[in-house]
């Protein structure tokens, strides 16, 4: 189910398409749909409610959504940790640091911790080769990664504290990510 | 160069900002241009300027505008901001530090192009980026830059931010327009091009941020200043993107034509191990691996050198590898990414690069045989030529060009029963480019 304030969004967000064309807005609304879900996820029932609202066929929804990598059908952890490994960060040692990872949260590749708090997950490239190792928490930017700065990205998320206010190379907030 | 041109976050703190990019003369061209200047005084400028796309193709910019049919309209402008190339990370620095000079150059070449309305495709994990581009749009809104009857004119301009959701086939200029009108991220098939039938089947262009960004400084200061760098074929000036085996990675704006070995060496700092540089992959894992001797190293960059040294320069996303790092265990890694991005629509891809990584994994390890050298080959001249798109002929680079050039280390390879680790540890330096006088 979309929350009312996502129905909101999302019928501002429609006037950015042609009146004819509310599809263009499939992708905005499976982001709505998966910050609504405590677990990341667009049950068969939102996205049916996402095709009334776009005018579309339920079956195209649901190809969208497994067409794309950031939309989940399956119920994700509550942080979604997309550690990069491909060849630039692979080779600045990401492959060794993504086994520490492993360790540290004691899962594999695509696994979520027992307590539904982190999903992991190896990405293809990110954009932030040339500040490897790079991961991002619910699409938030995590880079220049060692090992204790690792644990404290996960001690504080625990403890649910936002991180962009708490790391060392503190940014601006931004407000709640779509995953 | 001392200052940048595209790259001003480097030289002028919070130039993010819409009160310090106008204190520094931002959108001024902009209001120049809608109260003063005809769309096409601005087309011709472009097209004399010589800028070509750095999306990856390099198409001349200004002679894919003129390919718009005449007097059909509404028409769009859509800006290709999906940059997923492994080891390409330009786009987002312009727009993260530099929305506000982004934005303005993507306002004129949509006036130039009479269209009222741009689209900016960003893939989805450029979360950040994007809330930064709706708070540089708003804030322009504001200030009367974007909106209804721009100063006191009968022109009005909006541009919208679109979120892609992970997919790097949608940097495909097709896929990428199914994707904006909501349908599975696929290419379509050419022709008709987007210039006829585009976005909602309206004539369209398609740019990179990068050369939008360039449209700015090209309108405000003319051709013939932005010729001064380059060469007559491959003018101005380039965001090269430095990644893998290197001291200082990051971005660097520089002329083209700037060699591979002044960007590697002099600015880049040599390679991070200290050994003696292998390889370069000039594009990302799009483009052949070429071999690190003299004669390349020396090779300036730019469209047309890149080439006659058996590559291309692409999006310039350069990986460097050096003696130390395993040619196998990079076509692995290349031919993985192919395979979980390929769309799927066409057999020779999705199978091909599905065959080939299996092949590959086998290979590095240690469980490969010389004759799986041959089956990587074969598979691949299978797949060229008979993908349904780009993405599918990109992904045999890896399978062809690595084997091509380092046969004897794919035999090593097959020879040794000793699985390939994976690299180095992971290298605790945290060294910015030294042009950085401040990086976001
Ligand atoms: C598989 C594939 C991926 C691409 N990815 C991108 C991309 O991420 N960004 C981009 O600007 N162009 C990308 N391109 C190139 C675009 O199709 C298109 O040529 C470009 O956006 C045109 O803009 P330009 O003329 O300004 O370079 C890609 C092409 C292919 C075949
Ligand atoms: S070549 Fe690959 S990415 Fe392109 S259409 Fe075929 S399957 Fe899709
Ligand atoms: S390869 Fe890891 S961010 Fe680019």
């Amino acid at each position: 189910m979309l929350s009312e304030h996502s129905k909101q969004l999302l019928a501002e967000r429609l006037t950015h398409y042609p009146p004819n064309e509310k599809a263009s807005a499939v992708i905005y609304a499976c982001y709505l749909a998966q910050a609504d879900s405590p677990t990341h996820s667009i049950t068969q029932q939102a996205a049916r409610e996402i095709a009334e609202v776009l005018e579309m066929d339920p079956t195209e929804v649901q190809g969208v959504i497994g067409f794309y990598s950031l939309l989940f059908e399956e119920p994700m952890g509550k942080y979604v940790i997309h550690f990069c490994n491909d060849l630039p960060c692979a080779l600045r040692g990401a492959d060794r640091f993504y086994e520490f990872v492993r360790a540290r949260l004691g899962i594999e590749d695509g696994e979520t911790t027992p307590d539904g708090l982190f999903t992991i997950e190896h990405a293809m490239c990110i954009g932030a080769c040339h500040r490897a190792p790079c991961m991002q928490v619910n699409l938030e930017f995590q880079e220049f990664l060692t090992e204790e700065k690792f644990d404290r990205i996960i001690e504080l998320l625990r403890a649910g504290e936002p991180l962009r206010a708490n790391m060392a190379d503190a940014e601006p907030l931004s407000a709640a990510a779509p995953l | 160069m001392v200052k940048h041109i595209l790259l001003q976050n480097r030289d002028i703190p919070n130039i993010d900002r819409l009160d310090v990019y106008e204190q520094h003369g931002g959108w001024e061209t902009w209001r120049k241009a809608v109260t003063e200047m005809q769309p096409q005084a601005i087309a011709d400028t472009v097209k004399a300027s010589g800028l070509r796309g750095r999306g990856g193709a390099g198409f001349p910019t200004g002679v894919k505008w003129g390919f718009l049919p005449k007097g059909v309209f509404p028409r769009y402008m859509v800006v290709n901001a999906d940059e997923s190339e492994p080891g390409t990370f330009k786009d987002r620095e312009i727009m993260e530090g530099n929305p506000h000079l982004f934005l303005e150059g993507t306002a004129l070449s949509t006036y130039a192009i009479q269209s009222n309305a741009a689209y900016i495709y960003v893939r989805g994990e450029y979360y950040d980026v994007i809330r930064c581009l709706e708070q540089a749009i708003a804030d322009a809104k504001a200030r009367g830059y974007l909106g209804q009857n721009l100063f006191g004119t009968s022109y009005s301009l909006e541009i919208y931010v679109h979120s892609g959701a992970g997919a790097y086939i949608c940097g495909e200029e097709t896929a990428l327009l199914n994707s904006l009108e909501g349908q599975l991220g696929q290419p379509r098939l050419k022709p008709p091009f987007p210039a006829a039938v585009g976005l909602y089947g309206k004539p369209t262009i398609i740019n990179n941020v990068e050369t939008l960004a360039n449209v700015q400084p090209i309108i405000a200061n003319g051709a013939d200043w932005y010729r001064q760098w380059g060469t007559e074929r491959s003018p101005g000036i380039k965001i090269f993107c430095l990644s893998g085996n290197i001291k200082r990675p990051g971005n660097y704006e520089l002329p083209l034509a700037t060699t591979f070995r002044e960007l590697i060496e002099v600015h880049g700092g040599g390679t991070l191990d200290g050994a003696p540089i292998k390889a370069i992959l000039p594009a990302g894992a799009s483009a052949p691996i070429m071999a690190a001797t003299d004669q390349v190293l020396d090779t300036p960059m730019d469209y047309e050198s890149v080439p006659s040294v058996g590559s291309q320069l692409g999006s310039a996303s350069m990986i460097i590898l050096s003696q130390n790092d395993d040619v196998p265990l990079a076509a692995a890694k290349m031919v993985r990414f192919f395979r979980h991005e390929s769309c799927g629509k066409c057999t020779p891809c999705r199978e091909g690069t599905y065959w080939a990584q299996k092949v590959l994994d086998r290979i590095v390890a240690g469980q490969g045989t010389p004759e799986d050298i041959t089956l990587v080959e074969n598979i691949a001249n299978q797949m060229v030529g008979r993908c349904f798109c780009p993405l599918g002929e990109f992904s045999t680079s890896p399978m062809l060009f690595t084997i091509k050039h380092f046969r004897d280390e794919f035999l090593a390879q097959t020879a040794s029963t000793r699985p390939r680790r994976a690299w180095r540890e992971v290298v605790p330096l945290r060294i910015e480019p030294t042009l950085a006088t401040k990086e976001r």
